[in-house]
């Protein structure tokens, strides 16, 4: 038998773990053996503190501090032709290493070249905006701070871009839940109607397959027509059918068990 | 002169038919329904192709308008997200009355795959809505039935829309 292992926070660590797997990871290899990247990282070490330097499916991947993104995506779009900052987006490693990695995917149009420029953010930490030298990341650290809540200083217009502005949480971060927050599955109703709507509307449905057997408002039976609103409970109590459960096999039962049911 | 001929002289020569106020009214309204432009999603392509020559909504009486002050008719065509939800009930409520909704499609219905956060589980969860249209996405057939499936409902209701039940829902 597989030991125990405590269930809470388990978002933060898998559920189930295989000791003779290894996590696929794509090859690196060293920058020297490319002599563009290798000539350029030496470039950038010159004026710039480089944590770690590497190639990745034919990109240089830097790993730089926090505070000199500017500089260095100045250096490599003044001075080595990478001119076009394709993507900046954020990676959430807070429950694995605390920090969010956010990079910067830059363009050698000459060369046909890219590399990835990534730095490391603790929590709560902001980084510097970098929209002076890219007008592309005007809306990319929108987007970053929308996902994430990472602000970039400086930044002309720090306001969420997809979500609503009174929108609470951010989506892309690994806590938060798929299907929304309380907050989120009330939006909509809070919105239009208000809160005190809430009761009267009712919660989400999030079983599509959901059958309510008496509802002769929603559903209708075949070869068993009822008046539209007819009440055919016959004094019987609500038994809502929900799919989702009952085409799951419940391994935890006993075939016994499974036998009363049906 | 035939028995079942119309004597015009015997009516001061104009033909005459008889009916109640009622499917007068509801004969004018569920044939000329126009619903307004609203495509959210790819749901709005198969409506656009119901309005355009194959199909053909303009023979049914079913003209498509830009401006919800001039339509009866909300086809809610595609994924509604919450961040829009707001702007759909606006619109809804600029609409004179009587006015009906088509919600189109399995995002439109229930959410459909965006078992999400930023979605609309259900447009019912905003506006009433007459007719729920099933598929991903409907075909034009499809949504040409449900609009012959609305105007039967129409014919059906009584012309005070206040007598209808589902103007009682429709206060919520």
């Amino acid at each position: 038998m597989r030991k125990y292992t405590p269930k809470d926070n388990v978002q933060g660590k898998a559920y189930h773990t295989d000791r003779f797997w290894v996590a696929p990871s794509v090859p690196r290899t060293d920058a020297s053996e490319d002599a563009h990247f290798a000539a350029l990282l030496e470039k950038i070490k010159e004026s710039i503190a480089v944590k770690d330097a590497y190639i990745q499916i034919g990109q240089m991947v830097v790993h730089i501090n926090p505070e000199d993104n500017i500089a260095a995506l100045r250096l490599v779009k003044e001075a080595c032709d990478y001119a076009m900052c394709t993507e900046i987006s954020a990676v959430d490693y807070l429950a694995q290493e605390g920090e969010f990695e956010v990079f910067y995917q830059m363009l050698n149009l000459k060369k046909a070249k890219r590399i990835r420029i990534v730095t490391r953010l603790k929590e709560g930490q902001a980084i510097e905006s970098v929209v002076p030298l890219f007008n592309s990341a005007n809306f990319a650290e929108r987007e970053m701070y929308d996902m994430f809540g990472i602000v970039a200083n400086n930044h002309p217009f720090m306001k969420r871009i997809l979500m609503p502005d009174d929108w609470e949480g951010h989506p892309l971060l690994k806590t938060y839940p798929l299907q929304g927050d309380e907050a989120a599955s009330w939006y909509e109703v809070d919105k239009i109607f208000g809160k005190e709507y809430r009761e009267i509307i009712g919660a989400e449905n999030r079983d599509p397959s959901k059958i309510d057997r008496y509802d002769t408002k929603r559903f209708s039976r075949v070869g068993y027509e009822v008046p539209f609103d007819a009440d055919i409970s016959e004094g019987e109590k609500e038994t809502p059918i929900e799919y989702s459960e009952t085409l799951l096999v419940n391994y935890n039962k006993s075939s016994k068990q499974l036998d009363e049911r049906r | 002169m035939a028995q079942h001929q119309v004597n015009y002289a015997s009516a001061a020569g104009l033909p005459v038919a008889l009916t109640s106020v009622d499917k007068l009214i509801n004969w004018g309204r569920s044939n000329s329904l126009w619903p307004m432009t609203y495509g959210l999603a790819c749901c709005a392509i198969e409506m656009m192709a119901t309005g355009a020559s194959r199909y053909d909504f303009d023979r049914m009486g079913t003209i498509f308008r830009a401006s919800p002050r001039q339509s009866d008719v909300m086809i809610l065509a595609g994924t509604l997200s919450k961040k829009h939800a707001e702007f759909t009930r606006r619109l809804y409520d600029q609409m004179m009355e009587p006015k009906w909704v088509i919600s189109m499609g399995s995002c439109a219905n229930t959410g459909g795959m965006f078992n999400t956060y930023s979605i609309v589980q259900g447009v019912d969860r905003i506006v009433p809505v007459d007719i729920y249209l099933p598929g991903c996405a409907p075909r034009p057939e499809t949504l040409q039935y449900a609009l012959m499936m609305l105007q039967k409902k129409i014919r059906r209701e009584s012309a005070d829309m206040n007598k209808n039940t589902k103007s009682n829902l429709r206060m919520l």
